[in-house]
């Protein structure tokens, strides 16, 4: 039975480290690479040991596929790649093969720079892994080799983000990566079509959670913000470089150039200028709008929005400040953090999700006493407050996906185990598909049971159909033919065709019967009123009295000749072959019968 | 079906498996040739040109025709030569394939004017400047309302009586005025986006595919291919490294047919010396005073000469000459050039991943070098300085900002006209500006494919036939010695002519079929030869959407009681399952010893010259058994027969 074996080496059942292991029809794939943000020890990488213990992972994997460029699906790629040893293909967007190697490269000065480590991916690495990636657009069919094929959707996430449909002979498989079913300030909506995949695996984030409007959030966000700016106090938005960002400077951007507000708004570090950048570039990706007014007037030219430097955080009065990382686990917003976590005025906005671990995450969940490096306690008494702008799809995007999908089987990963449990319920429930949900390590196996292609010769299928148009299209049509199996083809033929390709000949199996009837006319007539009988009780059938005084049914020929000895004994020679059996074994008993008393 | 007499702008419709594609809608433009310059500001000379005045005399045309320096033209809006139309129906058309945005500028007459109801496909870029190309030209021919349009010389009888070229312009009667901004809107909101090496099915009976062609941005190639055939259609394409991503050569091998259409209109001229014989132009031009016109389209060929010039105008010292690019869509243009880094070559792409604009024109118009205006009124006319350089439209000099230009500089002898677009014949399209003491140099490049190159493709990507226009089959008829002009491959190109049908030579015979899981484990298969196993196959064919599955026929339901038919007929058998057809042939010792076995006591055997009979005496019943027939001739003895049928079958295969 074919199957297809899903484990995943990280983001199974949790968030951080999406990396999963697809093997369908003997192809093995790896979907995304990422890293965990909660860990700074080994844990923060997947387990790439599991795939192979020995031999190179080149021979194992058939490609590697990444979603998008946030770390936590990309981040491991240069371990993997170049510390570890891979060097076969590596897919993902445009948009991701151009921002991914600066996020990289900013993990590894954080890393390495900030930190000290050691033992780290380096700047030339970054380099020579993306030489192995290879750019696919929207829908292109890649061939990764003859049997495997991929193809990306967008998926709204962040610019460039897609969705990938992994297909092997009739199995297919789509990873979501991460997606937003609702367009946004910035980016458009997920969408897929009606693509029918054995296995549906989708990230789960927000497996529980039906966000209220849009609308209503902005209104929220730009409020507060404003609030606070008001009362002379800082706002701190930690943020990624690349994504929500950009979607809340947009925001601020046209609020600020509405109500005539002069306090700053900065954006930290140099790489969100590029980022900008990226964003105009790569302006196909983003929403319709944007796209049809980018001639007149490029949103990503922000006037009220400058650089950041890091003095301006000790100025007086208000100020806005979007700065990365977007978790509060290191850099420049948790240094801009500490500085400002000790005035009530001041607020910090966490635009999207925390992982476990982080700053972001503890200050979130409550905690207002944090333990800093170097046993320092921080006391937090700046306001916190969650707003969810991270694009992401909710409870209802993701069943949305399921049901422009419509896969056969879903599985769910990139979500807390408890919220995966009730979604898992929910799709169960409302599609009758089976939904998995496995751990790290764990394999889930799903069987597919595909139909098989033949080829069927265009004679055959010709025939059949014509035969199909006959007015009773509602009864079902048996047809028949010959299945030829020769080196792994397979080909449907006329059985008359098979025997001829394969120098058969056909044997030819004949039968004829003799029938007496008592009749003392002569011979003519008795055909005569044979043939009158026949034409009577076989409507359906084509009968036909031939010149020679031989009667057909159909191809079954009946002649008709004196009894020898009694002149008032005919015997009709019933003659058909194997292929008539049926009609011809009815005619013989329908003769034995005799023929009705003509008048 | 080939709709279009124009071999660059093709029109053609392909019916492939219960599909009509139509293949590009190219719009032939070179009929605007015979008309009248539009001037975008009155002028004088236009205006005082003679009527033309038939040989005995009459008058009554010369409201409509003008003469010019010997040549006739129609003082009338501009019209343009449409594909053929009445070929075939056109709203049956079920899908419209678009190569490239110079290939799609007759969409709206088709989409609009034919009850055209299916899908156009093409790329975005194709898209997006094919809408400025289309906008340029409805604006520019919009602005200028021309109050008199022609037709009294389109009489037959009248046309007859004028002078060539427009005695033998063909179809007069079919071309067409431009159409409007709102019919390009709809136009192209038919057509659908797609990318490089997508994948769409087309009623599940065809798939269609585009390839990078290579010759401009989002120019495409396409593949047709069903499971067992594949028709490319190859439609200006480019070796040359331009800007555009390379050309995808690999993709088109094993075609079974193979129409090639847009090849260079220039074969005689290399691209890379006509962009220095134009950098040297433009120079001296500039260098004695002079300005310089180079009248072009908004995009394409533009890029890589303003890249060229980037390069070029600090070395000539030339980087205080203003460019002008003046056209009502030259803004968007040069800002949508910078937006599709992933239809670009590798090389721009990489710059792009830096980030940085893909092409140099950018920071020409950050230093202010390279300045662009929608039209020549407003705030070109403030900035305006000479000596300068002008790229504007159209190449035809028959509409937008060019008319004026001309009408401008035409007077003086130090000013230089550079042709670069292939599309008209420069000498037409400076006719009516004639006399002229302006220089005009023609430059034309073309970097589609030449005769050389198409024959290494072909002999690269092996089509089993070439189809292609009938220009390509033959010497151009200028050069009639140049056969080395032509398309040249073995089996010889079938070639094709305006309005004329051609049928592929291509027969199919296979088609996929799916057979269910469940079907398939039923199924018993026979090994005949060694590798080569034969199985039964009865079941119910189910064809949906053209695909088409193999199920496991239903358990034959049983009749219910009431609605049994009391006739005669009643006992006539129902087209039962065919019987299977038999093989192999009957040992004759072994089915006497069956025989025998079953209680034929009496069995006779006679040889015969083909076999043997086999006689049973005592039910009279005589067996002819041959190498390849078995014939039983018995009384009318049913079970006798039915056994001794199963006998004989025991013995063969069955199909």
């Amino acid at each position: 039975m074919p199957e297809i074996k899903v484990t995943p080496l990280g983001a199974g059942q949790d968030v951080g480290r999406s990396c999963i292991l697809v093997s369908i029809a003997g192809k093995n794939v790896m979907l995304d690479c990422g890293m965990h943000m909660g860990y700074n020890d080994d844990r923060r990488f997947p387990d790439f040991s599991y795939i192979t213990q020995n031999g190179r992972l080149t021979d194992f994997l058939d490609c590697v596929i990444i979603s998008h460029f946030h770390l936590d699906h990309c981040g491991a790629l240069p371990y993997f790649s170049e510390m570890v040893g891979y060097d076969g293909p590596i897919y993902m967007t445009h948009p991701t093969k151009a921002i991914c190697p600066i996020l990289l490269e900013d993990y590894r000065k954080i890393t390495v720079d900030k930190k000290g480590e050691t033992n780290f991916f380096t700047s030339q690495m970054i380099k020579d892994c993306m030489k192995k990636v290879v750019a696919v657009h929207l829908h292109q069919t890649v061939q990764v080799d003859e049997e495997l094929e991929i193809k990306a959707y967008y998926a709204g996430h962040v610019l460039g983000a897609a969705m990938f449909q992994i297909k092997a002979g009739c199995e297919s498989v789509v990873y979501t990566g991460d997606y937003n079913m609702t367009p946004d300030r910035h980016l458009g909506a997920a969408w897929i079509d009606k693509c029918r995949p054995d296995l549906l695996i989708s990230e789960s984030t927000y497996a529980t959670t039906i966000r209220d409007s849009k609308r209503c959030r902005e209104r929220d966000f730009l409020k507060k913000v404003h609030e606070t700016v008001e009362r002379g106090g800082k706002v701190l938005i930690p943020v990624f470089a690349l994504g929500r960002a950009q979607e809340l400077c947009i925001l601020l951007e046209t609020f600020w150039e509405r109500m005539n507000l002069k306090a700053p708004i900065y954006f930290s570090t140099g790489l969100t200028e590029k980022a900008n950048h990226y964003y105009k570039l790569f302006i196909t990706w983003t929403n319709q709008k944007i796209r049809k007014t980018f001639v007149q007037r490029n949103m990503f030219e922000f006037k009220h929005i400058k650089a950041f430097d890091r003095a301006f955080a000790d100025n007086p009065g208000p100020m806005v400040v979007f700065a990365t990382p977007g978790m509060l686990h290191a850099g420049q917003s948790l240094q801009i953090f500490r500085k400002w976590a000790g005035n009530e005025k001041n607020m910090v906005i966490m635009p999207g999700y925390c992982v476990q671990g982080t700053v972001g995450h503890k200050i979130l969940s409550g905690q207002r006493k944090l333990e800093m490096e170097g046993r320092q306690i921080l006391e937090v008494k700046m306001q916190v407050e969650y707003m969810s702008f991270s694009a992401h799809a909710d409870a209802k995007g993701i069943m949305q996906l399921i049901r422009q999908a419509e896969p056969r089987n879903v599985l769910l990963v990139h979500g807390e185990a408890k919220k995966m449990e009730f979604l898992k319920q929910k799709i169960e429930q409302e599609f009758h598909v089976n939904c998995y949900m496995p751990a790290n390590g764990e394999t889930t196996t799903i069987f597919t049971n595909p139909s098989i292609p033949v080829d069927i010769s265009l004679g055959l299928l010709k025939r059949e159909t014509a035969i199909g148009l006959l007015p009773d299209v509602k009864k079902p049509k048996l047809m028949h033919g010959t299945l030829i199996m020769k080196d792994n083809s397979f080909r449907l033929v006329s059985p008359e065709q098979a025997l001829k390709e394969l120098g058969l000949a056909e044997h030819q199996l004949r039968f004829t019967c003799r029938v007496h009837i008592q009749d003392p006319r002569k011979e003519h007539e008795t055909v005569l009123r044979v043939y009158n009988h026949l034409k009577g009780v076989l409507k359906d059938y084509s009968v036909q009295h031939l010149p020679d005084g031989s009667i057909t049914v159909e191809s079954i020929l009946i002649q008709a000749t004196a009894h020898s000895e009694d002149q008032g004994t005919k015997v009709l020679l019933v003659s058909w072959t194997y292929q008539d059996e049926e009609l011809g074994s009815y005619l013989t008993s329908l003769l034995k019968k005799g023929l009705p008393q003509s008048t | 079906y080939c709709l279009s007499g124009h071999p660059t702008l093709p029109c053609n419709v392909l019916k492939f498996k219960s599909t009509t594609i139509m293949l590009d809608c190219g719009l032939d433009m070179t009929s605007t040739l015979n008309f009248l310059p539009l001037p975008l500001v009155q002028s004088p000379r236009l205006s005082k040109l003679p009527g033309w005045v038939l040989k005995d005399g009459s008058t009554f045309l010369d409201k409509e025709l003008k003469e010019c320096s010997g040549h006739v033209f129609v003082d009338s809006v501009p019209e343009f030569c449409l594909p053929e139309t009445e070929l075939l129906d056109l709203s049956t058309v079920d899908v419209i394939l678009i190569s490239n945005y110079h290939c799609m500028m007759a969409l709206p007459y088709i989409t609009e004017y034919t009850g055209f109801t299916g899908t156009v496909y093409a790329t975005e870029p194709t898209v997006q400047i094919g809408r400025l190309l289309m906008e340029e030209l409805v604006n520019s021919i919009e602005r200028v309302p021309k109050a008199q349009s022609a037709s009294m010389w389109k009489n037959k009888e009248v046309q007859r009586l004028l002078p060539a070229p427009l005695k033998d312009a063909v179809e007069v009667s079919m071309w067409r005025k431009c159409y409007t901004l709102p019919e390009v809107n709809a136009a192209l909101s038919k057509i659908q986006l797609v990318g490089y090496s997508q994948k769409i099915e087309l009623f599940g009976a065809v798939q269609v595919t585009p390839l990078s062609s290579g010759y401009a941005l989002g120019s495409s190639n396409w593949i047709i291919q069903s499971h067992y055939e594949k028709v490319s259609y190859v439609s200006g394409s480019s070796l040359l490294t331009t800007h555009p991503q390379p050309m995808d050569q690999a993709s088109l091998k094993n075609s079974d047919v193979l129409i090639l259409t847009g090849l260079t209109q220039i074969p005689t001229a290399n691209p890379d010396g006509m962009v220095g014989e134009f950098c040297n132009n433009l120079a001296m031009t500039v260098r004695n005073g002079g300005n310089v016109l180079v009248p072009c389209y908004p995009s394409g060929v533009i890029y890589d000469l303003l890249e060229c010039l980037y390069q070029f105008i600090d070395s000539a010292g030339l980087s205080n000459v203003p460019f002008y690019f003046i056209s009502p869509v030259a803004n968007s243009s040069l800002e949508f050039s910078q937006i599709f880094a992933e239809w670009l070559c590798h090389n721009k792409q990489t710059k792009v991943y830096l980030p940085e604009p893909p092409f140099p024109h950018a920071e020409l118009i950050q230093t202010n070098k390279l300045k662009h205006y929608p039209s020549i009124h407003g705030d070109f006319s403030n900035d305006f300085k000479q000596p300068c350089v002008v790229f504007t439209g159209h190449p035809s000099l028959r509409f937008g900002d060019v008319v004026h230009f001309m009408e401008l500089w035409g007077k003086s002898s130090l000013n230089t006209v550079i042709f670069t677009e292939p599309d008209f014949s420069y000498l037409d399209a400076l006719a009516p500006y004639q006399p002229l003491a302006m220089k005009c140099v023609y430059c034309p490049i073309d970097t589609r494919l030449n005769f050389i190159q198409v024959s290494k493709l072909l002999k690269e990507v092996q089509p089993l036939h070439v189809v292609c226009p009938e220009q390509y089959t033959q010497p151009p008829p200028t050069q009639s010695h140049r056969t080395d002009l032509m398309i040249d491959c073995q089996p010889p190109p079938m070639s094709y002519r305006r309005a004329e049908v051609l049928t592929l030579p291509y027969k199919r015979r296979y088609e996929k079929i799916e057979i269910m899981p469940e079907l398939a484990d039923s199924l018993v298969p026979l090994e005949i030869k060694p590798g080569i196993s034969l199985a039964t196959v009865s079941a119910v064919l189910h064809t949906k959407d053209n695909k088409h599955v193999l199920q496991l026929p239903p358990k034959p339901p049983q009749p219910p009681a009431s609605k049994k038919r009391k006739r005669v007929s009643d006992d006539v058998p129902e087209c039962k399952p065919l019987k299977p057809l038999l093989s192999g042939s009957i040992p004759v010792d072994q089915f006497v010893q069956a025989l025998e076995k079953h209680g034929f006591s009496d069995v006779k055997v006679e040889d015969t010259a083909k076999g043997h009979i086999v006689l049973l005496q005592e039910a009279e019943t005589l067996i002819q058994i041959e190498e390849d027939s078995t014939h039983i001739i018995c009384d009318n003895d049913e079970p006798l027969r039915v056994k001794l049928r199963d006998l004989v079958l025991k013995f063969l295969q069955k199909f």
